[in-house]
C-alpha cells in the first residue's frame, strides 16, 4: 500500500482508569517529553544572583554533585542574563522549567520540572521577597550578602524539599523570631548585619 | 505543634522519595488521609504535597482522599477574600494550597460518587467564571495567583476530558489568554492550548484560534514564546489546515533559531507526509526544507522523500523535473545534490525527453556539483553515473571518461575507488541485457514505521508524535533502508516455550543442510526441564528478516557503513591464549564450569550432550562496571574442521552492561571424528579500548563418547578383533594428580567411557568401552588404564578402528591423570 495515510483522528490516547494517573498525557502532541514516573521535587533548585553574575544565594532540593552544581549554574547564569526585559518569565532548559524575576539587581531562579504550574512559582518568588523584605526592612542585595544565613532560614522556613509549606507569612516570621530569640540566648549576641566572612554553599 | 506537623510531613515526603521502601505507609494511610482536614492551613498546605506522592504508587489506599480535597478546594474558592485571614494573597484566597489540591485531583480519574463529582464540577465552574470578573487588585501578584489556580484548573479539565463544556470554555478562556498584553499569559496560554488540541471535544475549538496562533509565530519578540506557538500549530495540524500549517512553518523556519530548526524540519516533514493528498506538494515541501534548511535535514527526512518517491509512481515524474529544477540553482545544498543525484539516477529517463533537460544536460548539471561534494554525496553520484550509463547509453563515453580519470581510480578514499573501478569496469564487460538488469530500477519499499517519528521521538522523549500515529507501528521499529536492527533478548529466563520459538530462527547460512534437522532433533532430545533461555534475536524479527526481500541496491547499501563484518576467519583472529590448552584440558571430563576468567570478564559454560549431538551454553560475564561494547563472541572452525564438527551459534547482544551477564546457545553435531577443537573468539570494547581473546572451545571428541556396557567375553573378543598396531595406542606416564580410584573412576566416567567390572583380573586395573558416534560413522573404543601406585605412574591403552581417534584419544585421556 502507498505511503498514503489511512483516516486519522486526533485523539490522543487517554490516561486509562487506574493509569498512574499523569496529566497532560496528551503534552505528547506538543512534542513535549511527558512527566517522567519517578517522583519529582517541585522545585529542583533556586539561585540567586547578581546582574553581573555573581551567585549570592544558592539552594538545592536534588543531590548533585559540586562539579555538576557549578556546570548548571555557569549555565542557566549565562542563559538568564542574555534574557532581553520584555520576555517572558520562563524558559525551557534542558528538560527543566526555569522561572526567573529581577528585583532590582538581584535575580530570582528556580527550576522547576514540567508538569508543574509556572505561574505559581512566580509567586513562590515573591513570596520569599516579601519575607526577606519584611524581616530586613526594605531588603536590598547587601543586605543578603551579610545576612545570607537568615536567609536561608527565611527560605526553609517556607520551603522544604522543594515544596511550599507555610504560605502564611506571619507564621514564618513567627518561627524566624523565635529562632532568632533562642540565637540570642545561646549566643549572647545581639543581633546586628555582622559580617561573617566564610560562604558556605547549601 | 503544626510547625512540626507541615515540616515533619514534608520531610517524610523528601525521604520517600530518595527511599520508598523504607516508608512503611499501611497503618498511616489514613491518617495521612486525616491531614486533609486539618484546622491549620499549612499542615494542610504540605499534607497535600505529601499526599500527591504517595498516591501515584499506591492510587487505591489513597482513593479516600479525594472527597476530602474536593471538599476543601470548594470552601477555599467559594469563601470571600477575609475569610482565611493570612493566608490570603493579594486578595486570592490560599492560592498554593488551592494549586497542590488540583494538583492532587490530577493524579485520579474523575471522581465516580454523583455528588462529589458534582460538586467538583461546580468548583470548576467557579473558577472559570471568576476569571471573566474584574480584578480586585491591579497588582500583577493579585493576578498571577489568580491565573495560577486558573491554569491549573484547565489542566484538571485537560486531564478529565470528558466534560465537554468545561473543555470547551477552557479553550475559549486560553484563547482570550492567546491576545493578553502579558507575555507570560501568552506563552502559558499556548502551551496548554498543544494539549488541548489533542481532545477530540476541543479539537476544533482550538483550530479556530489558528490565525492567532500564526500571527504569534511570526510577531512574537520572544523565541521561547514563537517556539510554543510552532508547537501548537503541529499539534492542531489535520486535513483541513495541513497545507496553511506547513507553509508557516516553512516560512518560519527560515528565520528560526539555529537550536530548533532541526525539530521544525522533522515536524515539517512529518506534517508534510502525514497529510499529502497530492504527493507532488509533499516533493515541493520536503525540497523546500532542504533549501531553507538543508544543514539541518536529517538523513531520516530524505531517506523518506525517496522511499516515498520510489513507491508511487505517479510523482516520480514530478519529483525528476523539480529536482532538476532545483539543481541549477547557483548555489544548492549537499542534500539537495543527494536527493537530485539519486532521484534523476532512477527517474531521470522521465524528463530525458525534454531537451532542456536531456540526458547530456542531466549529467553535466550533476557532474557540475561533483567536486564540491563531500565522500558520501560523491559515492552515491558515481552510483547515478553507471545508472545513467544503463539509462542513456549516449552518455556512456562521457561517464566512462570520467571514471576513468585518475581522479576516481587512485582516489584517496576506498569506497570511491573502488567504485569507480566496478563500474567502469562493470559497463565496459556487461553486455546490455546485463547491465539492464543489474541497475533495474529500485522495487518498491516495504511499508515500515516512519525513522522521521521515531527521531523525533528519541529527540523529544517517548511522548513526541503519539498523537499522529496511526498506530503502525511494528514490533521492532525498523530504520528504512537497514536492515533489522536485533533486539535480543538476551536476559536468560528459563521459559519452557522458548526453546520451540527460539528454534523457529532462520539457521546460519554457513550451516551444514542438516543442521536443520538437527534442531528438530534438539527439540527431542532436549526436552522437560533443562533450562531453554531464550535465544537471541526475538522470533518476530528473525521470521521478519527472512521475509523482506534483501533490496538489491537500496541506497543505504551505497553510502553507509559496510555491512557488519562476516564472522572472522581462522587468519583474522588471534592465536590462542596460552592457556587455552589447559582450559581445555579442564573440561575434557566435565561439562560445567568457568572456562575463562580475567579481570575484565568471565565465561562460563554449561553443555550436554547426546549421541553425536550437543548444547552448549556459554555464559559472558561483564566483571568491570563498565558496559562493553560492540560484544561479539564467534566460533572459528580451524583448518577443515567444518566437516567435520558443526557448530551453530545464534547472535549475542552488542552490549553487555556492567555487572549483567548474557548467554549464547551453540548447537554442536559432529559430522565426523575430528583432532581439533573448534576456537572461540571473542571481542569486545571496553572503554574505548578492543579486547581481543581467542580460546579453544571445549568441545572434544570425547564428548560424543557413549558408553557401552558388555560382558568380559565380548569385551576380550572386541579387543582381539582390534589387534592392529595402528588401531592400538599405548601411553605410559606419570600420574599429574594424586591416584584415588574414586577420582579415576569418576574422570573415565566424565569421559564418556562405561565402566566394566570383573573384566580385567587386576581388580586395580580400569576397563571402558564406549562407542564415539558421529553423523558420518561409529567408532568404537575400547581402553584399559594400568595404575602402578608404588612408581606413581600409569599404563594407557587404548584401541579403536580408526588410528587417529586411537591416538587422540589416549592424549587426552593421558593428560587428566
Amino acid at each position: 500500500p502507498p505511503a498514503g495515510s489511512p483516516p486519522h483522528s486526533t485523539t490522543a490516547s487517554l490516561p486509562q482508569h487506574g493509569d498512574r494517573g499523569f496529566p497532560l498525557a496528551a503534552a505528547a502532541a506538543a512534542g513535549r517529553a511527558p512527566p517522567r514516573p519517578r517522583p519529582a521535587a517541585a522545585m529542583q533548585f533556586m539561585l540567586l544572583f547578581s546582574r553581573q553574575g555573581k551567585l549570592r544565594l544558592q539552594k538545592w532540593y536534588v543531590p548533585l554533585s559540586d562539579k555538576e552544581k557549578k556546570k548548571i549554574t555557569r549555565e542557566l547564569v549565562q542563559t538568564v542574563l542574555a534574557r532581553k526585559p520584555k520576555m517572558c518569565s520562563f524558559l525551557e532548559w534542558r528538560d527543566l522549567k526555569i522561572v526567573y524575576k529581577r528585583y532590582a539587581s538581584l535575580y530570582f531562579c528556580c527550576a522547576i520540572e514540567d508538569q508543574d504550574n509556572e505561574l505559581i512559582t512566580l509567586e513562590i518568588i515573591h513570596r520569599y521577597v516579601e519575607l526577606l523584605d519584611k524581616y530586613f526592612g526594605s531588603v536590598c542585595e547587601l543586605d543578603i550578602i551579610f545576612n545570607f544565613e537568615k536567609a536561608y532560614f527565611i527560605l526553609d522556613e517556607f520551603l522544604l524539599g522543594g515544596e511550599v509549606q507555610e504560605t502564611s507569612k506571619k507564621n514564618v516570621l513567627k518561627a524566624i523570631e523565635q529562632a532568632d530569640l533562642l540565637q540570642e540566648k545561646t549566643e549572647t549576641m545581639y543581633h546586628s548585619k555582622s559580617f561573617i566572612g566564610f560562604k558556605k554553599a547549601y | 505543634m503544626d510547625s512540626v506537623k507541615q515540616s515533619a510531613a514534608l520531610c517524610l515526603l523528601r525521604l520517600y522519595k530518595a527511599s520508598p521502601d523504607l516508608v512503611p505507609m499501611g497503618e498511616w494511610t489514613a491518617r495521612v488521609v486525616h491531614l486533609l482536614n486539618d484546622q491549620h492551613m499549612g499542615v494542610v498546605t504540605a499534607a497535600v504535597s505529601l499526599i500527591t506522592c504517595l498516591c501515584k504508587k499506591n492510587p487505591d489506599d489513597f482513593k479516600t482522599c479525594i472527597s476530602l480535597a474536593v471538599s476543601r478546594l470548594s470552601r477555599i474558592v467559594s469563601s470571600a477574600s477575609t475569610d482565611l485571614q493570612d493566608y490570603t494573597y493579594y486578595f486570592v484566597p490560599a492560592p498554593w494550597l488551592s494549586v497542590k489540591l488540583l494538583r492532587l485531583l490530577q493524579c485520579y480519574p474523575p471522581p465516580e460518587d454523583a455528588a462529589v463529582k458534582g460538586r467538583l464540577v461546580e468548583c470548576l465552574e467557579t473558577v472559570l467564571n471568576k476569571a471573566q470578573e474584574p480584578p480586585k487588585s491591579k497588582k500583577v501578584q493579585h493576578s498571577n495567583a489568580k491565573n495560577a489556580i486558573l491554569f491549573e484548573t484547565i489542566s484538571l479539565i485537560i486531564h478529565y476530558d470528558s466534560e465537554p463544556n468545561l473543555l470547551v470554555r477552557a479553550c475559549n478562556q486560553l484563547g482570550q489568554f492567546l491576545q493578553h498584553r502579558e507575555t507570560n499569559l501568552r506563552y502559558l496560554a499556548l502551551e496548554s492550548m498543544c494539549t488541548l488540541a489533542s481532545s477530540e471535544f476541543s479539537h476544533e475549538a482550538v483550530k479556530t484560534h489558528i490565525d492567532t496562533v500564526i500571527n504569534a509565530l511570526k510577531t512574537e519578540r520572544d523565541v521561547s514564546v514563537r517556539q510554543r506557538a510552532a508547537d501548537l500549530l503541529y499539534a492542531m495540524c489535520d486535513r483541513s489546515n495541513a497545507k496553511q500549517i506547513v507553509s508557516e512553518m516553512l516560512r518560519y523556519l527560515e528565520t528560526a533559531d539555529y537550536a530548533i530548526r532541526e525539530e521544525i524540519v522533522l515536524k515539517v516533514a512529518i506534517l508534510a507526509e502525514k497529510y499529502a493528498v497530492d504527493y507532488s506538494w509533499y516533493v515541493d515541501t520536503i525540497l523546500n526544507l532542504i533549501r531553507i534548511a538543508g544543514d539541518y535535514v536529517s538523513e531520516e527526512v530524505w531517506y523518506r522523500v525517496l522511499q516515498i518517491v520510489t513507491n508511487r509512481d505517479d510523482v516520480q515524474g514530478y519529483a525528476a523535473k523539480t529536482v532538476f529544477e532545483a539543481l541549477q540553482a547557483p548555489a544548492c545544498h549537499e542534500n539537495m545534490v543527494k536527493v537530485g543525484g539519486y532521484i534523476l539516477g532512477e527517474f531521470g529517463n522521465l524528463i530525458a525527453g525534454d531537451p532542456r533537460s536531456s540526458p547530456p544536460v542531466q549529467f553535466s548539471l550533476l557532474h557540475s556539483k561533483f567536486h564540491l561534494c563531500s565522500v558520501a554525496t560523491r559515492a552515491l553520484l558515481l552510483s547515478t553515473y553507471i545508472k545513467f550509463i544503463n539509462l542513456f547509453p549516449e552518455t556512456k563515453a562521457t561517464i566512462q571518461a570520467v571514471l576513468r580519470a585518475g581522479s576516481q581510480l587512485r582516489n584517496a578514499d576506498v569506497e570511491l575507488q573502488q567504485r569507480a573501478v566496478e563500474y567502469l569496469t562493470l559497463s565496459s564487460v556487461a553486455s546490455t541485457d546485463v547491465l539492464a538488469t543489474v541497475l533495474e530500477e529500485m522495487p518498491p519499499f516495504p511499508e515500515r514505521e516512519s525513522s522521521i517519528l521515531a527521531k523525533l521521538k528519541r529527540k523529544k522523549g517517548p511522548g513526541a508524535g503519539s498523537a499522529l500515529d496511526d498506530g503502525r507501528r511494528d514490533p521492532s521499529s525498523n530504520d528504512i533502508n537497514g536492515g533489522v536492527e536485533p533486539t535480543p533478548s538476551t536476559v536468560s529466563t528459563p521459559s519452557p516455550s522458548a526453546d520451540l520459538l527460539g528454534l523457529r530462527a532462520a539457521p546460519p547460512p554457513a550451516a551444514p543442510p542438516a543442521s536443520a534437522g538437527a534442531g528438530n532433533l534438539l527439540v527431542d532430545v532436549f526436552d522437560g526441564p533443562a533450562a531453554q533461555p531464550s535465544l537471541g534475536p526475538t522470533p518476530e524479527e528473525a521470521f521478519l528478516s527472512e521475509l523482506e526481500p534483501p533490496a538489491p541496491e537500496s541506497p543505504m547499501a551505497l553510502l553507509a557503513d559496510p555491512a557488519p563484518a562476516a564472522d572472522p576467519g581462522p587468519e583474522d583472529i588471534g592465536p590462542p591464549i596460552p592457556e587455552a590448552d589447559e582450559l581445555l584440558n579442564k573440561f575434557v571430563c566435565k561439562n560445567n564450569g568457568v572456562l575463562f576468567e580475567n579481570q575484565l570478564l568471565q565465561i562460563g559454560v554449561k553443555s550436554e550432550f547426546r549421541q553425536n549431538l550437543g548444547r552448549m551454553y556459554l555464559f559472558y560475564g561483564n566483571k568491570t562496571s563498565v558496559q562493553f561494547q560492540n560484544f561479539s563472541p564467534t566460533v572459528v572452525h580451524p583448518g577443515d574442521l567444518q566437516t567435520q564438527l558443526a557448530v551453530q551459534t545464534k547472535r549475542v547482544a552488542a552490549q553487555v552492561d556492567g555487572g549483567a551477564q548474557v548467554q549464547q546457545v551453540l548447537n554442536i553435531e559432529c559430522l565426523r571424528d575430528f583432532l581439533t577443537p573448534p576456537l572461540l573468539s571473542v571481542r569486545f570494547r571496553y572503554g574505548g579500548a578492543p579486547q581481543a581473546l581467542t580460546l579453544k572451545l571445549p568441545v572434544t571428541i570425547n564428548k560424543f563418547f557413549q558408553p557401552t556396557e558388555m560382558a568380559a567375553q565380548d569385551f576380550f573378543q572386541r579387543w582381539k578383533q582390534l589387534s592392529l598396531p595402528q588401531q592400538e595406542a599405548q601411553k605410559i606416564f606419570k600420574a599429574n594428580h594424586p591416584m584415588d580410584a574414586e577420582v579415576t573412576k569418576a574422570k573415565l566416567l566424565g569421559f564418556g567411557s562405561a565402566l566394566l567390572d570383573n573384566v580385567d583380573p587386576n581388580p586395580e586395573n580400569f576397563v571402558g568401552a564406549g562407542i564415539i558416534q558421529t553423523k558420518a560413522l561409529q567408532v568404537g573404543c575400547l581402553l584399559r588404564l594400568e595404575p602402578n601406585a608404588q612408581a606413581q605412574m600409569y599404563r594407557l591403552t587404548l584401541r579403536t578402528s580408526k588410528e587417529p581417534v586411537s591416538r587422540h584419544l589416549c592424549e587426552l585421556l593421558a593428560q587428566q591423570f
